[in-house]
């Protein structure tokens, strides 16, 4: 006879630790020393300035990267009205796509070695970096691409026109991504571009430029000036740039609306937001968690559409609270560069200490904090996943973007108070939606003020879908045909 | 063995279909897109190394090595049983199978062929795979596969009478199959590819388990799609709420259709993620699969050799 126990416990269970999994830095080889690339061609900055790049998980440098002064915004602006003038607004738009696409496979060619460089520059894991930005990345050059023969049939009756020279200034969250987004139309619609990336992640725009080299576009329709914030109001404010396009702060952007005052610049602005994530009683709970969770630690909520405030329906609230703290408590936080890794670095310490400085203040305010006590590496930005709960909205966490891994949990009873509450803040850039009645998700998304409202999911992007902002989250839309609506004049003055 | 007391927090003391179908009413959605992605993303890990090789090794001491075929013989089973015990008869370091899963007929050629290996005999009942047959002869079937000695039983639920809304038949069912066991393990099949929604797959096994199951099981394997990774989500995700309410601690045996070791080991992810190390033992967890075997053999060889060995090195029983 075999043995009978029931249930049978005799078996020790297994405490099932993964190995590290690393992704090789090797396909990256990164000069010492970064020009500024101008006029198709890398070339030591006039100002003889340069900065460091840092591994944020690390702290190591990865290069030096020039810090571009006036002298080298002008000529860059330069090339690129000579190229614009001269080559690119001439040029037939279908031979101009047929260069948009060629970037786009080129990419899709070298997306190990890009997704490789993002994250060891900006911190984020190599999962998201090779899953999400890079595949989208070259999913927006596709779609311009496809756009650039066609503009007459997205705006029919009308023959729209390029602007010209466009200055974008781009964020650290998502380098190549946010780069994507504005250079793709922009060169589809036939402008020509001066771009400046952060200061904390220039390198993947380096290398991009560099790509566009190799693809044989011609010198001048993508100029890449690296810098801090300086470099980004030379820019910005140069005379002779047509069109403003700023991903960034709402303090930066709002500075920038005020530049920009009284000239002919057309101006688009994607800054921060404070995203309400709704969660109903009849919710799908256990895919709302991973909704709220996606949602709030993606790219360690370095994200402006992050939903950083949560609402939940006061007779589920308690039971979804430990619902998440259960899945906080599987996140793996750690080395960017391991494949199992959820959670990566902070970007740069000024960003941690900001994170730091929000959620002290949220203690002190009386919130209850809650924290897995995983491990974090010993050298490196890195902080724990972190909810709030018994959050109000007169809180600074339920008020201000932190941009980290900080989720602020508030509780409400009825749908209007719902709306009410996730509208009370002057942000307006993402909303979710949680419940399994459809009247009611359209009921919410109407009343909802966000540019992006998510229904039983949650950071869907799709170059064909638009993005962008209400109220102090900015206007214009990035994606879609409205995409180029920010960089094509449509004669309607 | 009776129901539980623990068990009567879930349920009202008088169970009738109307009190189940409130039951039923109250538990979460299942949005299908939000689940396929969570077992996607958990699908993307990297698992090298010794974390590998554990994971090897649990999956054959989490198998239910199975032929249900009506083709089979004493002979068969006796081959299997062998094989169940030692996997690879040139490394005496591979781990026995859990159990060894056979049609009613065959318990009593099981038992003597697992005698005193610890290997469980499992036997299919209740008029498996379809199930539709009197509720007395399916209790008869449960008792007479005990008596022979099974120490598991897979039973089949009602799936018509679980779609037609009748949940009373299908909790009263599976309340005296428990009973007909005994001392014998129940495993509930719920054969998720007839109910098609997983707003079903969650309410059945919060049935199945409200009923006394010891382990919720997917498939019979005579129905496609058998285990699906969303399925085994959203019933290990059951499981989790069924243990929140009542303490009480269910096992989970995806079958059917899993016939390799990377499919097996985004199971393992599934459950390491969602339900945790305490579920990480052949006690709370099962794989029910025929092929499977084999190509677990062959990845540890090749973890050992770092060669991959042509698949007529082992045995075929």
């Amino acid at each position: 006879m075999a043995i009978t126990r029931i249930p049978d416990t005799s078996h020790e269970p297994l405490l099932w630790e993964y190995a590290a999994s690393r992704e090789s830095a090797d396909i990256v080889s990164l000069d010492e020393k970064y020009g500024l690339f101008i006029d198709g061609e890398l070339r030591a900055p006039k100002s003889r300035k340069y900065f460091p790049t840092i591994n944020p998980a690390s702290e190591e440098e990865l290069a030096q990267v020039a810090e571009a002064g006036k002298a080298d915004v002008d000529d860059a602006v330069a090339s690129a009205r000579t190229a614009y003038e001269d080559v690119w607004g001439p040029m037939a738009p279908a031979e101009r796509a047929k260069y948009i696409f060629r970037i786009a496979r080129m990419i899709q060619e070298r997306s190990r070695e890009l997704a490789v460089l993002e994250t060891l520059d900006g911190g984020k894991p190599i999962k998201e970096s090779r899953d999400v930005d890079l595949p989208l990345v070259a999913g927006h050059f596709f779609y311009y691409a496809g756009w650039a023969d066609k503009l007459e049939y997205a705006f029919p009756g009308i023959t729209p026109k390029p602007l010209g020279v466009a200055g974008q200034v781009i964020p650290w969250n998502f380098p190549m991504l946010m780069l994507a987004w504005k250079v793709a139309p922009a060169l589809a619609a036939g402008n020509t571009v001066v771009l400046k990336p952060a200061e904390t992640t220039p390198l993947t725009a380096l290398v991009f430029a560099e790509l566009t080299a190799e693809a044989g576009l011609p010198p001048g329709v993508l100029n890449v000036v690296t810098g801090a914030g300086g470099t980004g109001s030379l820019v910005v404010t140069h005379d002779d740039v047509d069109k403003v396009a700023f991903t960034g702060s709402t303090a930066v952007g709002k500075l920038i609306q005020s530049e920009l005052a009284g000239t002919s610049k057309r101006l688009t602005l994607e800054l921060g937001g404070k995203g309400a994530h709704v969660i109903f009683e009849d919710a799908p709970l256990d895919q709302a968690v991973e909704g709220v969770i996606n949602g709030i630690f993606f790219n360690q909520g370095h994200v402006c559409c992050a939903g950083s405030r949560l609402f939940v329906e006061e007779s589920i609230h308690d039971r979804f609270v430990d619902k998440l703290k259960r899945r906080l408590n599987t996140l793996r936080v750690g080395d960017p560069m391991d494949k199992n890794t959820d959670i990566g670095a902070i970007n740069s310490r000024a960003q941690l200490e900001k994170i730091e400085e929000l959620v002290d203040s949220g203690r002190s305010e009386g919130a209850e904090i809650f924290q897995p006590d995983c491990e974090l590496p010993t050298s490196g930005f890195f902080f724990r996943p972190t909810l709030f709960t018994g959050v109000s909205q007169s809180h600074r966490i339920a008020q201000e973007e932190i941009f980290g891994p900080v989720l602020s949990i508030l509780s409400f009873r009825t749908p209007e108070e719902a709306v009410e509450k996730a509208n009370n803040t002057p942000y307006g850039l993402s909303a979710g939606i949680w419940t399994t009645k459809g009247s009611r998700i359209l009921w919410m998304a109407d009343r909802m003020k966000a540019g992006v409202v998510w229904a039983n999911t949650f950071n869907k992007f799709d170059p064909s879908s638009p993005f962008g902002g209400y109220k102090e989250s900015g206007f214009g839309r990035e994606g879609g045909r409205h995409g180029l609506l920010a960089y094509m004049d449509l004669g309607e003055t | 063995m009776t129901l539980a007391p623990a068990r009567s927090s879930v349920l009202p003391d008088r169970i009738t279909t109307p009190t189940l179908r409130t039951f039923l009413r109250g538990v979460p959605s299942v949005d299908e897109v939000g689940a396929s992605e969570r077992v996607a993303a958990l699908s993307t890990r990297s698992i090298k190394k010794e974390s590998k090789r554990a994971a090897l090794d649990l999956m054959i001491r989490m198998m239910d090595l199975t032929t249900l075929e009506g083709k089979d013989t004493p002979g068969k089973v006796v081959q299997m049983c062998a094989k169940a015990y030692r996997p690879d008869p040139t490394d005496a370091s591979i781990p026995s199978v859990a159990a060894v899963c056979v049609y009613p007929n065959m318990v009593p050629y099981a038992v003597q062929a697992t005698e005193g290996t610890g290997i469980y005999v499992a036997s299919v009942a209740t008029y498996f795979p379809s199930g539709l047959s009197d509720t007395k002869l399916k209790i008869e079937e449960t008792k007479k596969v005990v008596a022979d000695g099974a120490d598991e039983v897979d039973m089949v639920i009602d799936r018509g009478a679980f779609l037609a809304g009748e949940y009373f038949k299908v909790f009263d069912e599976i309340r005296r199959t428990k009973e007909a066991c005994g001392d014998a393990h129940l495993k509930v099949i719920l054969e998720t590819g007839e109910l098609e929604t997983l707003d079903n797959v969650r309410r059945a096994s919060m049935l199945a388990m409200a009923a006394g199951g010891d382990f919720i099981k997917t498939s019979t394997g005579k129905v496609s799609p058998a285990a699906t990774l969303p399925v085994t989500l959203v019933m290990l995700e059951a499981i989790r709420d069924f243990h929140d309410a009542t303490g009480v601690q269910v096992g989970m045996k995806p079958a059917g259709g899993i016939r390799t070791s990377k499919d097996a080991m985004k199971y393992l992810l599934v459950l390491n993620e969602t339900l945790g190390e305490a579920w990480m033992t052949p006690d709370w967890f099962r794989f029910g699969a025929s092929s499977l075997l084999n190509d677990v053999l062959m990845q540890i060889r090749f973890q050992e050799t770092g060669r991959y060995s042509s698949p007529d090195y082992f045995t075929k029983d």
